[in-house]
């Protein structure tokens, strides 16, 4: 009996009656991706890593973990100590999270430089949108499941939030507990929830893959393909990239794991929960700080009809909800800030500010920069981010004069064109 | 070509880089906020391959047991746990029969006294927080088991904090029953100096001043917040090398595999 025939021949089998090996073959392996994909692509794969890491870490952990207030801290501290490699679980989820959060800010990122929001990739990129949202809850609700001081007043403040809708704000909150206080129901609840979330991320994934294979990567030059001579098969090209890249983040990830664990992490979070005593200063994890530093930059009553914490609430969720917006309110045809003289400038510009933001964010308000008020940068901070996306990019896409597009992928007028003949060809040699 | 992805591979990786470190300015920012500055000292598990210092543990335990164990509990750890310490069997249960623990109920459902054995947790000092703030001003000892992670500065802290006790300055107000501390957020602590030269005598024959046994117990508290610390840095070595490794592999297999690409691509990588 040959073992390759049967193998073969079973793969055939069922690839006739369900045709999943011809779809890995098609998606995974032939996918024609631009040949021009710089290291800042490597971020999607990376996210989708990150993402079974945590599943993976979070199953694992979950066995072992007591969602209950009086056992929760303790169930951690023995999972620290006496569940075999129960520290390092831990440590690979705690700071997976973070991990989780700056490979995809990086890829966020990557695609407001590349324009990669724009036609034909607008729903792309809100899925992607989703996917930051659904993110940022389960993060959210992970971090209060160790029941710690910084746990339990995260979850206070967080969902004391919603006590900012008028009229039924109250009633909310008190749904969202599950009683008067953010207590044992909640601690459940949230529990559930964050068991629940990442499958649903999985499923948004699936659907962003989908729009994404759809037309293919965005790439450096934001020009579309012209021919098979300006795309590789993905397979070997970048499954190697990717794997170079994954090797890069795991050393740094692990570096962090094992030499700087609690580094992200804040020590009040060592503290069991207690109700009765608030934290000097209750802060979020690193990843939430410009949405929190927006959250208070708003301490005035607007045109008195928008009480000043209720103002705060929308701004905060706002400033993720503009970004469903974006390809709307982006009117310039060229995608990528390499074309875009001024872009490339306000580009950087909203970077700083976003960072200017978590560095507030950190900060108590009530301290000041060399005189300078916290408050007041935080405020001009807020001001310039939705300046950036509903003044300065419908603007600049007006205004601006782009640079000449190069005519293709493999052939860009910047460089003088070249010896590009049969470039196209060569790659099939590989696969 | 080759130079160009080259150099486009080291900007991309120095980007990143510098992404991460502007996190990690921002983070360090943020904790310096929170007091005033502390003293660093040296300490033997400090940095990629420090470790700890089994003599320096074993005294901080004295410390502990003969001073601290009076007011601050340390439920996380068990007697079992002090083979880490490097004692042996006997010596571990001669420390936990030391101790009183409260088992029961028994068969005629009272609760009753015995000396501890290896699996009981260390014994808190009070029935309860009510007793704790009852024998203690008002203020509850707080357990001792991860105060080396829940401060900012660790061990730095506890050592600033044991030998921090000083003269308040001048236009300071100590209030009643508080003690004024260099170190202490607010400078008013509860806890009145616990440590002065000599409060324990070493088993060892070190000299027990007081510098000696903040430091001693400050070490042996980060044991008890992270027993595993050996475990993983010694484990985080080889991982990193095996990854650093795979990292090489996996550039020159990309190299090798992008080379037909590169001869005659005129795009910038």
């Amino acid at each position: 009996m040959n073992w390759k025939a049967m193998i073969s021949g079973t793969v055939e089998w069922i690839d006739y009656r369900l045709p999943i090996f011809t779809f890995m073959n098609h998606e995974l392996t032939e996918y024609p991706t631009p040949r021009n994909l710089s290291y800042w692509w490597n971020f999607g794969s990376l996210a989708g890593i990150a993402l079974v890491i945590m599943i993976a870490t979070g199953i694992m952990l979950a066995m072992q973990y007591t969602p209950h207030v009086d056992h929760a801290f303790d169930s951690v501290e023995r999972i620290m100590r006496d569940v075999n490699s129960g520290w390092l679980l831990r440590y690979l989820h705690s700071n997976g999270g973070s991990f989780f959060f700056i490979v995809v800010y990086i890829h966020i990122l990557r695609g407001l430089y590349y324009g990669s929001y724009k036609k034909p990739r607008e729903i792309l990129w809100i899925l992607g949108v989703v996917i930051l949202i659904l993110m940022m809850a389960t993060a959210f609700m992970g971090y209060v499941l160790p029941w710690g001081q910084m746990s339990f007043w995260a979850a206070t403040v967080i969902t004391n939030l919603f006590s900012a809708v008028p009229i039924i704000g109250e009633a909310i909150v008190t749904w969202l507990w599950g009683g008067f206080s953010v207590d044992n129901p909640t601690l459940n609840r949230f529990f559930a929830l964050h068991y629940l979330l990442p499958f649903v991320l999985v499923g948004v994934i699936f659907v962003h893959l989908w729009a994404l294979h759809r037309f293919g990567s965005n790439n450096p030059l934001g020009i579309d393909a012209k021919g098979p001579q300006d795309k590789i098969p993905f397979h070997p090209y970048y499954t190697i990239k990717d794997s170079f890249g994954l090797a890069v983040f795991l050393v740094v990830y692990l570096g962090f794991v094992f030499f700087a664990p609690n580094y992200m992490g804040h020590p009040d979070n060592y503290i069991p929960a207690n109700p009765l005593s608030t934290p000097p200063h209750i802060v979020p994890e690193w990843y939430f700080l410009p949405y929190y530093a927006i959250l208070r930059a708003i301490d005035f009553n607007f045109l008195w009809i928008v009480p000043a914490k209720l103002g705060g609430v929308i701004l905060m969720f706002g400033s993720i909800m503009i970004l469903f917006l974006l390809p709307w309110l982006d009117r310039s045809p060229v995608r990528s800030a390499r074309f875009r003289p001024i872009y490339k400038w306000f580009f950087w510009l909203f970077f700083l500010d976003c960072l200017i933001l978590g560095w507030i964010g950190a900060n108590s308000p009530d301290g000041n920069f060399h005189g300078i008020p916290f408050l007041l940068i935080g405020q001009l901070a807020t001001l310039y981010y939705f300046g950036h996306f509903l003044v300065v990019i419908p603007a600049i896409s007006l205004l601006e004069r782009p640079k000449p597009l190069p005519t293709s992928i493999s052939q860009p007028v910047l460089q003088g064109g070249g010896a590009t003949a049969g470039a196209g060809a060569k790659p099939m040699e590989k696969a | 070509m080759k130079t160009l992805a080259k150099s486009a591979a080291r900007s991309a990786t120095k980007y990143a880089l510098g992404a991460l470190c502007g996190l990690m300015l921002g983070t360090a920012s943020a904790q310096a906020a929170e007091g005033v500055k502390l003293p660093e000292q040296d300490w033997s598990f400090d940095g990629v391959l420090g470790l700890f210092d089994r003599a320096q543990l074993q005294r901080g335990l004295q410390v502990y047991r003969e001073v601290c164990a009076g007011c601050h509990g340390l439920r996380y750890i068990a007697f079992r746990n002090l083979a880490d310490l490097q004692y042996n069997e006997d010596q571990i249960k001669a420390i936990a029969s030391e101790a009183i623990i409260v088992d029961g109920p028994d068969d005629e459902g009272e609760m009753f006294e015995r000396e501890g054995r290896l699996p009981d947790y260390f014994p808190s000092p009070f029935a309860n927080d009510k007793a704790a703030a009852a024998s203690n001003n008002g203020a509850v000892p707080p357990d001792l088991s991860l105060m080396a992670k829940a401060r900012f500065g660790g061990a730095d802290y506890i050592h600033a904090l044991l030998t921090g006790y000083e003269e308040a300055p001048a236009d300071f107000e100590v209030l009643e029953g508080l003690s004024y501390n260099a170190y202490f957020p607010g400078h008013q602590i509860a806890m009145a100096q616990p440590l002065d030269d000599d409060a324990v005598e070493y088993a060892d024959g070190t000299e027990a001043s007081l510098d000696q046994m903040a430091r001693d117990v400050a070490a042996f508290l980060t044991w008890t917040a992270e027993p595993k610390l050996e475990a993983r840095k010694t484990a985080g070595i080889w991982v990193i090398l095996f990854f650093l490794f795979v990292t090489g592999v996996t550039y020159a297999s990309k190299k090798k595999i992008w080379a037909d690409l590169h001869k005659d691509d005129g795009s910038k990588e």
